[in-house]
């Protein structure tokens, strides 16, 4: 089955009859003052219908990917790791059963609500503006992401050409502002953990975006929704010939890629918190480090879904919709991160710098080749 | 970026304990460093001479909080030495058994430290969880889990409890199961290897001329262990080998602890096979008079004893060569154009303990 909900459909019916009201109100005062009436066919013009609606199904998508979404997949994760470490994991603030039985599906919640009571301290010497402003950078470009990100075909809150350009560009924005928050804390731990990150961002920018130039080619697209459509059309034997399967070698580069990106685990370094405290997060403090540590997630959550688009057949897949194939998939792909991150030590700085110059390049490139070489021979 | 100070302490989450490290960083390399010690200096060596000799032996415990039995036991075996006392035969196998689950908890415990500074926070709860199982047999042996009190000046306090034997026999195979799980964690593990091979290098020459004992200069392919080099209790008897590192990096002493754990394993099942019946303590003389100078091997190094008595209730000097703090010395050559991110497997290698360092 394809897609189940049609995001703007819904949005625009919702739109027009919140909007139909209002035009009715100015309508009736419209009897005694003429330019009502104006304003209110101008309220129900086709235009200012399709922005209402635009801003609804934003709005959907938002409370999706950072509220609902968020917390199933922080539950995942911690729930999972905990199972890793061979203990229980959160198990009290549940809905359910309050024993060591308990889900403690509500514990982030209850961290989060400890957040906001706390104080937000600022140093005395920090540069208060930028100091200030960069958990806002990261925790605005981490959601923007999602406005390009199509969870069916018509599951969408912006159905953008250049979508795949959009998507990396704004989440390279990130590092930008780790090194902003390291320099302006003017603190020692976070001013080497902002340096890690721009070395970082440097040498894995490249390789992410090379991987996914054997999708462009393959696809001749770089629309996410006519990436998947195309992966779609190609079939051996009957079968949805996904990406993953002529592009291997780009997956494993996306996927290595994607943790300096997200700064998981093995390549952690900007807040490698045995060494530098917690990097370049050191000083921040409330709701400002809560949103910073949310974004994570949201950005985790983002690249979960680049690789279900790009190379695992987005939202296809049989008798279930499509929104919720995309679901499941990206969860597959958010638990495999999981379990990768919690079960590698953290790589030195030159180490990554070199694994990323030596080994992710040429294979991306050879992605590339492999690519070209099906292209050529037309099997796609 | 010129040269700047970094204080990794007193209060870091890299220093388990509480001391100070000064690092002068150029970049990211390490250029000069300087441990500052003696936060947590209690005076233990003066404290001992207002004590009588039996009061001393709970304290001895205090000194190291991660491996107390082999500290009460070095006490115990100078002062026995000091008064010329012969043990039982039995006594001896029981100290040999209890420092040797001593010793591997203590390793465990090391291992727990050395995971998270490389960012493995899974081996750091794994090895908690074996360490329970040995804390476990240490407190059906002792009585207590922390700061056991256990060696008595001429022997130790009790027998081994009914059953003692069997269970001990089970919690080894389950735990050298473990270590080969170990294997597959750290060895396999090509990330673990490239921060671990390499670095951190303490040639054998530096090691010897700067006093280093245990394993770190074991790691340095040096094959000094007082178990062997200057025997003790019946290690001479039982079955075992020491271990040794090749290269001296953080790799060669993380393979010796390893090591030590399955040796450490071997020793306890050939000391709960030969062990013979008999009496656990003799009893000691009051008042000694003399010198007494023992040198056996803690889980860190090389712990040393010198006592005198002449002729009091309490001795009139105490004299503690503690391990540790030898090998701070040795952390500056180590650390020198390492990175700031090797510091932590450097640090975490040589297993710091600061209660008996600082004294």
């Amino acid at each position: 089955m394809s897609s189940w909900i049609n995001l703007y459909n819904i949005s625009y019916a919702i739109g027009e009859f919140v909007m139909g009201i209002v035009a009715a109100i100015l309508n009736f005062f419209g009897q005694w003052i003429g330019p009502l009436s104006d304003l209110a066919d101008w309220l129900m013009s086709v235009n200012v219908l399709n922005l209402v609606a635009i801003f609804i199904g934003g709005a959907v998508v938002m409370v999706f990917v950072s509220i609902i979404n968020l917390f199933i997949i922080m539950w995942i994760e911690r729930k999972m790791y905990g199972r890793i470490h061979d203990r229980r994991g959160i198990m009290l603030p549940g809905p359910w059963k309050k024993t060591h039985k308990g889900t403690g599906f509500l514990q982030n919640l209850a961290d989060g609500m400890k957040l906001i009571q706390k104080e937000l301290i600022t140093p005395k010497n920090a540069d208060k503006w930028m100091y200030d402003i960069a958990p806002a950078i990261i925790a605005t470009t981490s959601i923007l992401a999602f406005v390009a990100i199509p969870f069916s075909e018509t599951f969408y809150v912006a159905n953008i050409n250049g979508g795949l350009i959009f998507i990396l560009a704004i989440l390279a924005i990130a590092p930008f502002a780790v090194v902003l928050a390291g320099w302006s804390s003017n603190n020692k731990f976070t001013l080497i953990g902002g340096l890690r990150g721009a070395a970082l961002m440097l040498s894995y920018e490249i390789p992410l975006i090379l991987s996914v130039i054997g999708v462009i080619l393959l696809s001749g697209s770089l629309n996410p929704i006519e990436i998947v459509q195309a992966q779609q059309q190609t079939s051996v034997l009957g079968v949805e010939n996904w990406y993953i399967i002529p592009l291997f070698p780009a997956v494993i580069v996306f996927m290595v890629a994607l943790f300096a990106e997200l700064e998981r685990l093995p390549f952690d370094l900007p807040e490698a918190e045995a060494e530098l405290v917690e990097g370049w997060l050191t000083e921040y403090s409330g709701m400002r480090f809560g949103l910073v540590f949310v974004s994570k997630w949201v950005r985790t959550y983002a690249g979960a879904a680049l690789i279900t688009i790009l190379f695992l057949g987005g939202w296809s897949g049989p008798v279930l919709p499509g929104e919720l194939w995309f679901i499941i998939k990206s969860y597959i792909v958010f638990v495999i991160i999981v379990w990768a991150t919690w079960s590698f030590p953290r790589s030195r700085i030159d180490q990554i710098v070199r694994i990323g110059w030596n080994w992710l390049i040429p294979i991306a490139i050879i992605s590339i080749v492999i690519a070209a070489a099906f292209k050529w021979v037309g099997w796609f | 970026m010129s040269d700047m100070w970094i204080n990794m302490g007193p209060q870091h989450p890299m220093n388990h304990g509480l001391w100070n490290l000064k690092v002068r960083v150029d970049g990211e390399i390490i250029v000069e460093s300087i441990p500052i010690l003696g936060y947590l200096h209690r005076g233990v060596e003066k404290l001992c001479e207002k004590r009588d000799y039996n009061q001393i032996i709970p304290l001895m415990d205090r000194l190291c909080y991660v491996s107390s039995l082999t500290w009460a036991h070095a006490y115990c075996i100078s002062v026995e030495e000091m008064m010329d006392l012969e043990i039982p035969d039995r006594a001896k196998y029981l100290r040999v058994i209890a420092l040797e689950l001593q010793r591997v908890a203590s390793h465990l415990m090391w291992l727990a430290a050395f995971a998270p500074d490389l960012g493995m926070f899974s081996a750091y709860l794994y090895s908690m969880r074996e360490r329970e199982h040995w804390l476990d047999m240490l407190q059906w042996l002792t009585g207590a889990r922390m700061n056991q009190n256990y060696p008595r000046i001429g022997g130790v306090r009790n027998d081994m409890p009914d059953g003692f034997p069997d269970r001990c026999i089970k919690e080894l195979d389950y735990f050298e199961k473990k270590l080969g799980q170990y294997r597959q964690l750290f060895d396999d593990n090509k990330l673990f290897r490239m921060r671990t091979m390499g670095v951190g290098i303490l040639s054998k020459e530096d090691a010897l001329d700067l006093g280093v004992t245990g394993p770190v200069l074991r790691g340095s392919n040096c094959p000094i262990d007082m178990r062997t080099h200057d025997p003790y209790e019946v290690y001479d008897e039982l079955d075992w080998e020491v271990q040794v590192g090749k290269d001296g990096d953080v790799y060669s002493r993380y393979t010796v602890r390893i090591g030590e754990m399955r040796e450490s394993c071997r020793i306890i099942r050939d000391a709960l096979k030969k062990i013979p019946d008999g009496p656990v303590r003799v009893k000691a003389p009051l008042r000694p008079t003399g010198q007494g100078f023992r040198r056996t091997e803690d889980s860190r190094g090389e712990a040393l004893i010198y006592i005198i008595g002449q002729g009091g209730e309490s001795p009139y000097r105490l004299k503690i060569r503690s391990p540790m703090f030898a090998i701070m010395r040795a952390v500056p050559v180590m650390l020198k154009g390492a990175s700031v991110a090797d510091l932590l497997a450097i640090m975490g290698s040589v297993d710091i303990c600061i209660g008996d360092t600082d004294k």
